[in-house]
């Protein structure tokens, strides 16, 4: 978007120039091009300035203040809150379950859908039915994602099991028996299933679309050269897939450091699957601490922004380069 | 087509009017807007039947139920925060009775309610540990209309039959050996409990039942001490008794622990007296599928939470407010309302025929009215404001990840310190 404006500056010089008056019109023609344009989406940037940019810029303000009842007037404290945070226990532990979470959501989801991808792409049998099955959950919440998978994730013992474990113990494989998400440390791994089952025929959509696209003409020239099949996937399509798999890697990334409502779901307000944007609705709005709900909130849209930044930047260096 | 945008337009910019107008109240003395959290089973059965008497006897006045449903009133108190900030108060709103509402008497959004406790004879009708418990720097803040207690220990008599234990445990001590007895006699789990706040619960009965009703009462002065031996003897007890639960309990939530018991899989659950009428819910009978005492250790202490409703400062119709909050407080109210929430009044005077029909109701309220040493529940609102709360809430919970006794204690004492 942004590369378009200096192209257009700079055509105006290069232009022969003009008489005055012809100028003047092509100056009112040009206004006539680009002022329904603006108007047409000045209201969305007037909502998205207020709405977006005003209030992370508020949010800042209240996360680097000590307004922390709703009463107080808060001052400005610099990053008090934002240092405290590390300094309990609870923080931390929360951050590094999204961290556990985010690796297994994002690896599995990818893996998962990777696979289903290429297993179409293969020419499977039934593939628009498959297709659907895999696209499915996508039009399931979380909620309901999280309450199914809450029975199917009971960690009851094999005496009392139910869900999954009832089947492990049915089917004889009760080494399989576990303790899914109320596992101290890896519990989280437990907790990315319901989302890699939700997300991962997404991602396959994603990558089955990135494996049309590459030329069936490429993949000849390698088998012609000699390529195994193998050989083709690894230097030939892979490389090929590289924008669609960073598309899917800050897609998961993001909602994965954003979750709430699956761990609501499924665990409710308890520090064993505790994640940042639970503990910053218990600070809002259990505790009533603005200060701190905002230095939480901060975290999050800094920790967002670590996957999103880089992907805007690499799309505005690749449209640049491309001479768009 | 032009027209008929603006058309549109005037109809919907009509419309929001027509709806803020509606929001800020007529004030004309004419309706009381009441806001809760009580949308479903006796609960809104009780709130209906105060309504029906309130219509009955107040004619000219019209009654807007400004229910809010979800999350066991995290939702309501979400939606009131906004309303009372921006200053559109409802006539009067349900709250915790006690330091709960310490915020919001802190925020100047409620009016003290000493004359109206004077005028209606509530001093009286109240009992007097009672008023000091919810009163703040000498006043009160809002009517009681019901109470429900937190230290019920719920048992299976058949489980403890099996495992040999005669009497229902009266000391924490016998408490943990009868739960080594179901142990090591029965499949049965020995203490149910569920997600991590029922840990909490637990806890504070555990807290009193060890350190007794003046000692627990002294933990929720601000500032207070608990590095102290008896705190960790109380804690250790609580270990014990941890030591004893099923596994999958993160998984539950006090429902699903405490049916455990009348169903036969658990012996112990300790959840407050709503379990009584959850337990009725299910078709299971008193004394035979499941059987209560005070939990061990605090025989003759009542811990106690109670619903209230305040007067909000800016209440649009006060004199309406002020009727409703005499509807609360009577003896006539309390009456219709609680054997409908399965609680019982607050008043001292109440009606025991009313709550003939529920074997706990009328043991509870003749315990009640026999005058019993009172205590107030840290988890439920009544001695701790919501930020001590959490902290404590924080504490227990990384306490279930490191089972680290000192550090729950030290954790429990830093919280007391902040306030």
């Amino acid at each position: 978007m942004s590369t378009a404006e200096p192209a257009a500056g700079g055509a105006a010089p290069a232009a022969p120039s003009p008489a005055p008056r012809r100028r003047a019109r092509r100056g009112a023609g040009r206004a006539a091009a680009w002022l329904p344009g603006l108007l047409l989406v000045s209201p969305s940037i007037v909502l998205i300035a207020v709405f977006v940019y005003g209030m992370i810029g508020w949010n800042t303000a209240l996360a680097l203040s000590d307004k922390h009842a709703p009463i107080d007037e808060g001052s400005f404290v610099g990053a008090e809150n934002l240092i405290a945070l590390w300094q309990e226990a609870r923080w931390p532990a929360a951050v590094a379950n999204a961290v556990v979470f985010t690796v297994f959501f994002v690896g599995g989801a990818l893996l998962l859908g990777w696979l289903l991808g290429l297993l179409l792409e293969k020419g499977i049998a039934g593939e628009p039915v498959l297709r659907t099955l895999f696209l499915a959950p996508m039009a399931v919440s979380f909620i309901a994602t999280g309450v199914v998978w809450r029975w199917l994730m009971n960690p009851a013992p094999a005496e009392r099991a139910t869900g999954l474990n009832a089947l492990f113990v049915h089917l004889g494989l009760d080494f399989l028996v576990n303790d899914w998400w109320t596992a101290p440390n890896l519990g989280m791994a437990a907790m990315a299933l319901p989302a890699v089952w939700q997300l991962s025929g997404y991602i396959m959509a994603l990558f089955l679309a990135g494996f049309r696209g590459v030329p069936e003409e490429l993949r000849e020239a390698a088998r012609v050269d000699g390529c195994s099949e193998w050989q083709v996937y690894r230097h030939v399509v892979m490389p090929q897939l590289r924008p669609v798999t960073l598309t899917a890697v800050i897609i998961l990334g993001h909602m994965s450091l954003k979750v709430f409502d699956l761990i609501i779901a499924i665990a409710g307000k308890q520090i064993v699957a505790d994640v940042p944007a639970v503990y910053m609705w218990t600070m809002v709005f259990d505790v009533r601490d603005p200060a701190k709900g905002a230095a939480i909130a901060t975290y999050l849209l800094l920790a967002v922004a670590v996957f999103v930044v880089p992907y805007l930047v690499w799309t505005v260096r690749k449209e640049r380069s491309e001479g768009r | 087509m032009r027209r008929r945008w603006t058309s549109v337009s005037a109809a919907a910019l009509g419309a929001v009017l027509v709806a803020s107008g509606c929001g800020g109240g007529g004030g004309g003395g004419d309706q009381v807007e009441v806001f809760s959290w009580w949308t479903g089973g006796g609960e809104e059965a009780g709130l209906n039947a105060l309504i029906e008497r309130f219509e009955e006897d107040n004619s000219g006045i019209e009654f807007v139920n400004a229910a809010v449903a979800g999350g066991s009133g995290t939702n309501a108190q979400a939606v009131l925060e906004g309303r009372l900030q921006s200053q559109d108060p409802p006539d009067s709103f349900q709250g915790h009775a006690g330091a709960e509402l310490l915020d919001y008497i802190e925020a100047g959004y409620l009016q003290p309610l000493d004359d109206f406790y004077d005028e209606q004879g509530l001093r009286e009708a109240l009992p007097d540990q009672l008023v000091e418990q919810i009163s703040y720097d000498g006043s009160v803040y809002s009517v009681p209309v019901n109470i429900h207690r937190s230290n019920v220990m719920w048992f299976n008599p058949s489980v403890l039959e099996e495992a040999g234990v005669e009497e229902p445990p009266q000391t924490l001590d016998e408490l943990i050996e009868a739960l080594e007895a179901v142990e090591a006699e029965t499949d049965a789990i020995p203490m149910a409990v569920g997600a991590q706040w029922t840990v909490d619960h637990l806890l504070e009965s555990v807290l009193l039942g060890s350190l007794g009703p003046d000692g627990y009462n002294a933990l929720w002065e601000p500032g207070a001490d608990w590095d102290t031996p008896e705190v960790a003897a109380a804690l250790e007890d609580f270990e014990a008794v941890m030591e004893h639960t099923q596994e999958e309990s993160a998984a539950e939530d006090w429902q699903e622990a405490a049916q455990r018991v009348p169903e036969g899989e658990a012996a112990f659950n300790i959840m407050g007296d709503w379990a009584a009428g959850y337990f009725d819910e299910l078709g299971k009978t008193a004394g035979e599928d499941y059987d209560w005492a005070p939990s061990p250790g605090t025989e003759g202490t009542y811990m106690w939470l109670s619903d209230s409703f305040t007067l909000p400062v800016g209440a649009p119709n006060e004199e309406a407010a002020r009727t409703w909050l005499e509807l609360v407080g009577s003896k006539e109210g309390q009456d219709a309302f609680n054997p409908l929430k399965g609680s019982i009044p607050a008043r001292s005077d109440a009606d025991p025929q009313a709550y003939a029909d529920s074997p706990y109701l009328s043991a509870a309220l003749e315990e009640w009215q026999a005058g019993p040493e009172l205590a107030g529940s840290f988890w439920h609102g009544v001695t701790v404001d919501n930020r001590w709360k959490n902290d404590i809430d924080t504490a227990v919970g990384l306490y279930l990840q490191d089972e680290d006794l000192d550090g729950l204690q030290a954790a429990l004492h830093q919280a007391a310190q902040a306030e």
